[in-house]
């Protein structure tokens, strides 16, 4: 229970925190933009939206501007996005939101379930053939910037060899009504920019999962099974398998803002209609509404996971709970 | 006195590059590139930014990657490029380095209220997703310049290392060699600087390599979409004007891969030493080879 209130703590003052910099950052810029941006806006809105941008921007002789900024964060009122045709925010991000968590997640939980299989493989066969050509592979597959294996996937894949589509979530000018062609349609301009997310990705995932499990293999307990004739597969998954994942688990919640933050630029290169390339078209367009609420949301969302995946952790690990 | 210390170490070095191939590997591309990055002009044939070729001509001997669509020499551009990547990488990679000592070392020494306060700061840097954060600040900056670059990678990426070297800091803290000193009466600074700090030099050098890493990629991603300044030399710029200019769909692939690949070399040369630095602090990781097994099976 102290655990659970610990995490909990944690999370509220990383949200503050959160909270804090996307309330100061438009204020502590040299050269003040946002009073450059005000005014240019000025005449183009109604007064209404203009004072929603001031709050959002944190300026203007409003009293209490921390407190209505804050209640207008909590209520989801984020004000008008004037890039995107003066819709609200809320409803200009709802919009983005299913294809990045369809995208995105899908890939995310795809290229943990890989590497972790792959890593836990390869370490149980030490000096086996996938020990010696994993790590060094994904050592560099590591270094590649995450969008330009989107480049080289689009070069490749779409335009040689005429396979995928090469941009946006689906066909322009297919109808968006739900059918099976529809459906397959999607399918199809997403296996690019998943494929690009789990080639990435996948990597960190194998090596960890591989070093934890050079560590439990080697402890008692799997000598023990393995003394006592355990079939080899038995020990892998079920003796040595769980235990090397616990440490993982903890890593997928750190690395998730990673992959969210790769995910942003191949959600670029691909033109795909999710919210990092929302974020880019903002910040190109300089909504900065549209833009700090964005940048609230993604935030949110991988704390929201993190405290997820520690609370998971804690359940299935019981020597965590006592630790800090 | 100080001399032979050193070539001690270099010794150390080397026998350490020879047995590890990633290591070698690792530093041979990094030892290139620094000579790329100090003398530019020895290696690009004709002026980068000179817009005065052909534009879009494909693979010459003259122009061995061929012409931009705007009539650049691709090979040039990628040479000059280096000099910025490469900057970030050691800039970034020292400053983050030293925040995460500072951090680390002073939480994990002092202890009680310190460590509390500084281990929330860190943790909370580490979790909130950094890379929207980047391009949100370089938003309002416009057109980041070489430091402002600089600066947002570093407040954003010394969080990682702080948070191991407290780890491994606080491991040595109540060791008795350390004990001594303090029943010595020597001074905190002494202690922490001569006694505390030498011993963990190995993962201090493979933070530096991955906060490295890190500032090579956040940077070409930043460049990519244009958050950087656009008219300097850098692969991420490459990148920037080829994607604008639609270089894959204008049968150009060369002006926005070759760039790519660049980072890609770079982060290579990073991620094998850091990964070589893992090895030699936990002896487990290390390769089995055929000779080591054998001796074990006999």
């Amino acid at each position: 229970m102290r655990f659970l209130v610990r995490r909990l703590g944690f999370l509220l003052v990383a949200l503050w925190a959160a909270l804090t910099v996307n309330f100061f950052i438009p204020r502590l810029m040299p050269g003040n933009p946002a009073e450059a941006i005000l005014a240019q806006f000025h005449g183009r809105l109604n007064p209404a939206a203009l004072k929603a941008i001031e709050v959002a921007l944190g300026i203007g002789g409003h009293q209490n501007l921390l407190t209505a900024y804050l209640r207008n964060t909590l209520t989801g009122n984020f004000g008008i996005s004037f890039s995107q045709g003066n819709d609200t925010v809320s409803s200009v991000i709802s919009k983005a939101l299913p294809w990045s968590i369809g995208l995105v997640g899908i890939s995310t939980i795809l290229g943990f379930l890989l590497g972790t299989g792959l890593g836990a493989i390869a370490a149980w066969r030490r000096g086996g053939v996938l020990d010696n050509v994993l790590p060094p592979t994904f050592i560099i597959v590591s270094a590649f910037p995450y969008f330009w294996v989107g480049l080289l996937s689009i070069w490749f894949f779409s335009l040689t060899l005429n396979w995928f589509p090469t941009l946006g979530g689906y066909t322009a000018t297919a109808n968006t009504a739900f059918t099976w062609g529809f459906a397959g349609d999607v399918l199809s301009h997403a296996v690019l920019p998943a494929f690009t997310i789990v080639i990435t990705s996948v990597g960190g995932w194998i090596l960890t999962m591989r070093n934890n499990m050079i560590t439990v293999v080697a402890e008692d307990y799997v000598k023990m099974a393995r003394a006592k004739g355990l079939r080899p597969r038995r020990i892998l998954w079920q003796y040595a398998g769980r235990n090397a994942l616990l440490p993982n688990l903890t890593g997928f919640a750190m690395s998730l803002g990673f992959v969210i933050s790769g995910a942003i630029l191949v959600e670029y290169v691909f033109n795909y209609p999710g919210v990092g390339f929302l974020l880019l078209q903002a910040v190109n367009n300089e909504d900065y509404p549209l833009m700090q609420a964005l940048f609230f949301l993604i935030t949110v969302a991988v704390l929201v996971a993190i405290f997820i995946s520690d609370i998971a952790t804690a359940l299935l690990d019981p020597r965590t709970r006592n630790n800090r | 006195m100080k001399r032979p210390h050193l070539l001690r170490l270099l010794a150390a070095a080397g026998r350490f590059l020879r047995r590890d191939k990633k290591a070698m590997a690792g530093s041979i591309i990094l030892f290139v590139l620094l000579v790329i990055t100090a003398f530019p002009s020895w290696f690009t044939p004709d002026d980068p930014a000179a817009e005065i070729y052909s534009p879009g001509m494909a693979l010459s001997w003259a122009h061995p990657l061929g012409t931009t669509s705007f009539g650049q020499d691709v090979f040039s551009q990628l040479m000059a490029g280096t000099r910025q990547s490469v900057m970030i990488a050691l800039v970034v990679g020292f400053l983050c380095t030293i925040l995460s000592v500072a951090v680390g070392v002073t939480a994990a020494y002092s202890g009680g209220l310190v460590d509390d306060a500084l281990s929330l700061v860190t943790d909370v840097i580490l979790v909130i997703p950094t890379f929207p954060l980047i391009i949100v600040i370089a938003a309002y900056t416009k057109s980041a310049s070489f430091w402002t670059i600089v600066f947002v990678l570093v407040v954003t990426g010394w969080s990682y290392g702080a948070r191991q070297l407290r780890v491994q800091a606080l491991s040595l803290r109540n060791r008795d060699y350390l004990l001594a000193a303090r029943a010595r009466g020597e001074a905190s600074w002494y202690i922490i600087s001569v006694e505390l700090i030498p011993p963990m030099t190995s993962l201090i050098v493979a933070n530096f390599l991955g906060a490295a890493l890190y500032a090579v990629l956040a940077a070409a991603g930043l460049q990519f979409v244009g958050l950087g300044n656009v008219n300097t030399e850098s692969w991420g710029t490459m990148l920037y004007w080829a994607q604008n200019n639609e270089a894959l769909q204008a049968g150009l692939p060369l002006w926005a891969l070759a760039p790519g690949i660049m980072i890609a070399v770079l982060g290579s040369a990073l991620a094998l030493l850091n990964y070589a630095f893992d090895e030699v602090s936990n002896p487990a990781l290390r390769p089995v080879t055929t000779k080591r097994r054998k001796k074990a099976a006999a």
